[in-house]
């Protein structure tokens, strides 16, 4: 939604509940074209913050997922020798135009676009130690050669590029400087009220709060390797609600605990704390005082 | 008020430059913050830090500065009126400022910036520029002569209760940049090869075959490229070592993360390298692995990276039974053990962290020295280190002198 001075603005969408500070990173990059570097907790929605941000603002997207071998100058564009050597051989497109085997990358094909578009850049610390400094230039410019042809992609209108990142690599200066950041932070009761209200309609509240109270419990445990997050959190309602459970029966357990805990040693450990006597709370007063304000 | 913000987060350690402030004051000047002074703190937050690691930090500035502001913020008449005033730059001339005003140049950015600094030492203690103390127009003592404006309920949560929770504090992390530094030390530790089953696509070997074949598509393949890098590490870990701790452990997190290599292992010690070293830092009995075992278990083409400090006293280093652990008493002195582990591996560094002053004044350092080429635990110590592992062979270099 363009506003009267041609701002985007975004408020989040009806499935995607955002929090305060979110939407003010959010429209902050928006307004001054910077990139917007999210980082998070696994499950706290950053690759979906992307797809909503472009949803509410009605841009198409364009995905770029980085894996341990990416490449920065694959997301510019890729010459393809072997389909040129294979035409040339066995006949096909015209060989001896180059054009016909050069791929745009994502980032090509975001700056070569004629509208505004939404490049998610997702999980940039998957890659090697030097790819963020590797696109500084392209990221800065929103332009680049292709070496080939003498080509010059540019965007017209620059895009607004999202990058996430789960901290595995730290990133370098130069890089940082030039983003904007948000850390999601793990959402907290009132805003996590909201956010299962989106997937699962009209909870009894009772049942919510008991289902909070364990999953937050679940959360404090400094045994688990792996501390479940939002998205676990709503499958975990969604087994709960299919098999009709009543609220007297989370109160002193945790039925299903598979779809909260993925990982064997935290099962046991939550198994070998019961055995030891260990309680559950059923109060959020027997949380901490964080959960009690 | 907003240079107390700025500068009270340099005093804390956050790395907010330059550029970091002009994008804050593009925001404002967006009116990107309305009039709330929740959400100047997410916007100044989101322009301004850039790891969550300093949030809490930012937090605890923030609630200082702002203490007593509450509600509402015109901060926009505040900050253009401050950046059209050029008193406000008295050391720029006014190409400078013209420069300023585009934005461009990092370098520029980065003068400016010193400048700044330099200004806000010479002036500390409440100048016209960067006033604390009341003469200043941006004080922060509670009385708004200027125009804050005071009251007007915000609508949203207050701004400083936010600051106030610091929900942040887990984040803090004080050694966020050291090891980034040294992972691109480490990003050297490798030597490529082709090895393994030819699964890549070999395209100039292709074209070359092909056009032997007279345009009869020959594909060739070929291995793809490998790091090699087989890495031991032994780390000295109590007594000495403790105070290391901080750079010691960056330098474990750097090569725990150095996902390159193609092989590592780490073992710890206890003062000198005796017939056991252990799996874990603990050195419990159970996680002893006998220091033969290693020399069988890891072939020459391992490399060795020991850590420590090499400061003991000379029996720990040259006697039978000098051991200062009673449970590993030990028929065999451990200069015995060292000769052994650099006559083994192909490679082997000692990385001290030590100043290198002081590695003349211990006797067993001295000694050490003259075994293991040694390198301090610095950022260039780890790089020159590294270069020993992957390069030209040589035997210990310019032992520390008697």
């Amino acid at each position: 939604m363009a506003d009267g001075n041609g701002f985007y603005k975004f408020t989040g969408t009806q499935d995607y509940i955002a929090s305060e500070s979110l939407v003010d990173a959010v429209n902050c990059a928006l307004a001054l074209e910077r990139p917007l570097l999210i980082k998070g907790e696994p499950g706290t929605g950053k690759t979906l913050l992307a797809r909503h941000v472009a949803e509410a603002l009605a841009l198409p997207m364009e995905s770029w997922h980085i894996k341990s071998t990416t490449k920065a100058a694959d997301g510019l564009y890729v010459y393809d020798t072997v389909q040129r050597l294979n035409d040339s051989r066995f006949g096909g497109a015209d060989v001896s135009d180059i054009n016909h085997y050069i791929k745009l990358g994502p980032l090509g094909r975001v700056f070569k676009a004629t509208s505004r578009q939404v490049l998610l850049i997702d999980e940039v610390d998957k890659a090697d130690i030097e790819f963020p400094n590797d696109l500084l230039h392209e990221l800065d410019e929103m332009r680049f050669t292709i070496t080939e042809t003498g080509e010059e992609v540019a965007a017209e209108d620059r895009p607004f590029v999202i990058i996430t990142s789960n901290n595995e690599k730290e990133l370098p200066d130069a890089f940082l400087r030039r983003c904007v950041f948000h850390f999601i932070e793990f959402p907290e009761r009132d805003l996590m009220r909201r956010i299962v209200d989106v997937h699962h309609k009209n909870l009894d509240a009772q049942l919510l709060d008991q289902v909070l109270i364990k999953f937050y419990w679940l959360r404090e445990q400094t045994e688990l390797r792996k501390k479940p997050s939002t998205s676990e959190l709503i499958d975990w309602i969604a087994a709960l609600l299919r098999s009709g459970i009543t609220r007297e029966q989370i109160e002193s357990h945790i039925p299903f605990v598979g779809s909260l805990l993925k990982n064997e040693q935290d099962t046991e450990a939550l198994r070998g704390y019961k055995e030891r006597g260990g309680g559950m709370p059923s109060d959020w007063s027997e949380l901490g005082p964080r959960y009690n304000q | 008020m907003f240079l107390d913000l700025f500068y009270g987060l340099r005093e804390e350690g956050v790395p907010v430059g330059m550029q970091e402030w002009l994008t804050l004051m593009d925001a404002l000047r967006k009116n990107l913050h309305g009039s709330s002074l929740l959400r100047f703190y997410h916007i100044s937050r989101a322009c301004l830090v850039k790891s969550e690691a300093y949030y809490d930090r930012y937090d605890r500035v923030f609630a200082r500065v702002f203490e007593g502001v509450e509600g509402s913020i015109d901060v926009t008449d505040e900050v253009m009126e401050w950046l059209n005033n050029p008193e406000n730059f008295p050391k720029l001339t006014p190409e400078q400022m013209e420069e300023l005003e585009r934005l461009s140049s990092d370098e520029l950015m980065r003068r400016f910036m010193e400048t700044l600094a330099e200004q806000d030492e010479r002036h500390d203690g409440g100048s016209k520029w960067v006033g604390t103390g009341g003469r200043s127009p941006y004080g922060n003592n509670g009385v708004h002569p200027t125009g804050i404006r005071v009251g007007g309920k915000s609508r949203n949560r207050s701004a400083m209760k936010v600051a106030e929770e610091r929900h942040f504090e887990d984040y803090r992390t004080d050694q966020t940049l050291d090891v980034r530094q040294i992972k691109v030390a480490l990003k050297k530790l490798r030597r490529m090869t082709r090895d393994g089953r030819a699964s890549e696509l070999d395209i100039d070997e292709t074209i070359d075959e092909t056009c032997r074949n007279a345009g009869e598509i020959e594909l060739m393949f070929r291995p793809p490229r490998r790091n090699n890098v087989r890495l031991l590490l032994l780390m000295d870990v109590g007594g000495t070592m403790d105070p290391y701790f901080k750079p010691v452990s960056s330098l474990l997190t750097a090569l725990h993360e150095e996902h390159g290599l193609k092989d590592f292992r780490a073992y710890y010690f206890h003062n000198c390298i005796y017939d056991a070293v252990f799996e874990r830092a603990s050195m419990h009995r159970s996680a002893a692995v006998p220091t033969g075992d290693l020399i069988r278990r890891f072939d020459e083409r391992w490399k060795l990276l020991v850590v420590g400090d090499a400061a003991m006293h000379p029996a720990e280093l040259m006697e039978p039974y000098g051991g200062i652990d009673p449970r590993l008493v030990s028929g065999t002195p451990g200069i015995d053990w060292m000769h052994r582990l650099i006559d083994h591996f192909d490679r082997s560094v000692w990385i001290n962290p030590d100043d290198r002053k002081l590695w003349s004044h211990s006797y067993t350092t001295r000694i050490i020295s003259k075994i293991f080429p040694m390198y301090h635990l610095s950022v260039e110590g780890v790089a020159d280190a590294v270069a020993a592992l992957v390069g030209a062979k040589q035997s210990a270099k310019e032992p520390v002198p008697s």
